[in-house]
Order: C-alpha cells, then structure tokens, then sequence
C-alpha cells in the first residue's frame, strides 16, 4: 500500500533496532579529495549530507569578501553509516580539513575513534594545515590515506612521509576511494593504530 | 505600497526562530552519532512546532542526529536544539550508551575492527 507520508520511508534507512551504541571516524581533508567516494564506498546507506553555516572573519583568505571583512560560508559534512556488528554502528563523518569546519559540528570530535586524513599526491600542500592541527592540537590517534587518483605521481610510502613531515609510528596506506576493499582496508589501518595508540597512552597513566 | 516589498535586510535567520532564537541546546549529551528514537505510545507534544513534529515523525525508528537532520534538510546545530527539547520533555529517548570524552575503550575498538574485517 502506497504510504499518505510525503517521504516515504526508504528500505534500509532506519539503524537495526539491536543496536546500543555508536561510534565515529572523522574522514578529513582537503575539498575534492575524495572523502565522499571513500564514504559512499564503505556506506551501507548512500552518503547523507548536512550544511552549516558559518560566519567567518576573512584573514586573507578570500579577497573578494566584503568590507566588512567577513564572509558567510556554507560549510557541508558528508557521512554514511556500516553496522559492523549487531549491537554497534559506526559513522564516518567526512569533513573539510580545517579545525575551524570540524568545530562546527558540535562534539564532531569527541569521543571519536580516529581520524582519517586522505590526501591527494597532486595537492600535498593542502594537507598540511590538517596534518598540522592533528599532531599540534588534538590527541587523536590519526592515519594518512593516500587516495591513488589516475594522473596522480606515485610516491613510495617513506619519501611522503618525510614530505608530510608525519612522526615515524603514524600509519601511511594507499588506497582507491573507489574500492569498496581499499577504503575498508584504509579504515582497518587506522582503527589498529587507534588500538595501539590506547596501549601505549595507557602505559603513560 | 512598494516598500512593503522590501527584503528586510536584518530579518532573523529563519530556522533560528524555529528554536525561538536559540542556537545552543539544553543538554550536551547529543552528539552527531547519538542515536535517537520516538516513544511510539507517546502523542506528540501540544504545543510542538512542525519541526519538533517532523523530527518525531523522522524518529519513528532508530537513526543518529546527523541522519535525522539531512533527512528533514536542516543543519545539525539546529536539530540539536529541537532533539534536546524533545529529550527533555521525555518525547524523545537517547538509544546509544551516554556518549564518552574519552575515546573508546579496547573492547570497543576491537569490535569495530572486527565488524571492519568482515566487510
């Protein structure tokens, strides 16, 4: 029987009833990186997306804002969803680099299970305000996901890891947004490094 | 009778007068993952807005707030306001375990991996 709701209810949207807890991976980088393919590519749900909108002081980063010198910007978050078992979901919240976008969304980041930082060797650069946020300003445990676009110079995992500048123990693992393997195996990297990361700030305490 | 055609500049933004001009909720316990669901036996509140009504319609099964709020095409921060209200009025209950500062504990860790592993 065809449903009077406006919307109706998509097979599938809702999270299984057995589950009781959820946990998150932030999925960062730079636009155009290819957060939303990995997502989608791992997602049981086709990728969701929500905007906010944030006013933001132009520092020298847009010259065309007004005189006023600030900006409003539409900031989106792109996430999908895995049931990894019958009791736990697991979001991938997948957001623009910068602290300041993450910040937007209220408690995005705590409590989560890691970061994944994807890069793109075409735009090295562009990771590196993220990269330095993680390591500077957090105590996340996060992993480097080279995303293999086609045109892309292919570099050995050391030689990017000294042009990343990234600490020897931080996990660097290619992969294909595209492939439903690659991006798992890119997220299985990461949730290790995050069991490690637990043993050894346990040893500290 | 053109200036009544006006686009008033100053005019609130819109979904902001939906939490009556609030932009932070009344509890912080909601995060982006906090899986929400509606008591079913439970009629909506009376003096509910539309949106309180259409979240609680969203909410008939299980979903995260960040799920609820790109369904109902409304920013996080705001279905954040309205859910703490509904929490509140005991409309709408908190399904997953109180969200933790800490990050998550071995055990849990150790499931993702697993469920990970067998995708």
């Amino acid at each position: 029987m065809a449903s009077a709701s406006s919307e109706p209810t998509a097979p599938g949207r809702y999270v299984s009833p057995t589950v009781a807890q959820s946990v998150k991976i932030l999925v960062v980088g730079a636009f155009g990186v290819g957060k939303t393919t990995l997502i989608g590519s791992v997602s049981e749900i086709p990728p969701l997306r929500t905007e906010e909108t944030m006013t933001t002081a132009g520092v020298g980063i847009d010259p065309a804002a007004g005189i006023d010198g600030k900006t409003t910007t539409t900031v989106a978050m792109d996430f999908g969803r895995i049931t990894v078992s019958p009791d736990i979901v697991l979001y991938l919240f997948g957001t623009p680099g910068q602290r300041r976008f993450w910040d937007l969304w209220e408690g995005l980041a705590e409590g989560a299970v890691g970061v994944l930082v994807l890069v793109d060797t075409r735009r090295l650069e562009d990771s590196f305000e993220v990269l330095d946020q993680l390591e500077l300003r957090t105590s996340m445990p996060f992993a480097v996901a080279v995303n293999k676009f086609p045109d892309a110079p292919r570099h050995a995992t050391e030689p990017l890891r000294e042009a990343l500048d990234l600490l020897p123990d931080t996990p660097i693992v290619m992969c294909d947004a595209r492939s439903r393997d690659s991006s798992a195996r890119a997220l299985i990297t990461l949730v290790e490094h995050a069991l490690k990361f637990s043993n050894s700030s346990k040893a500290l305490t | 009778m053109d200036e009544l055609r006006d686009d008033f500049p100053d005019h609130p933004v819109r979904p902001y007068v939906w939490t009556s001009g609030r932009a932070h909720p009344s509890r912080n316990t909601i995060r982006p993952e906090t899986l929400l669901a509606v008591d079913p036996d439970l009629p909506f509140p009376v003096s509910s807005t539309r949106q309180q009504r259409e979240l609680l319609d969203m909410c008939r099964g299980v979903l995260s707030l960040a799920e609820a709020a790109a369904h109902l095409h409304l920013p996080v921060s705001l279905v954040l306001v309205l859910a703490s209200d509904l929490v509140d009025s005991g409309h709408l209950s908190i399904r997953s375990a109180l969200p933790q500062f800490a990050r998550p504990d071995r055990d849990l860790l150790e499931k993702v991996l697993n469920g990970l592993r067998k995708l």
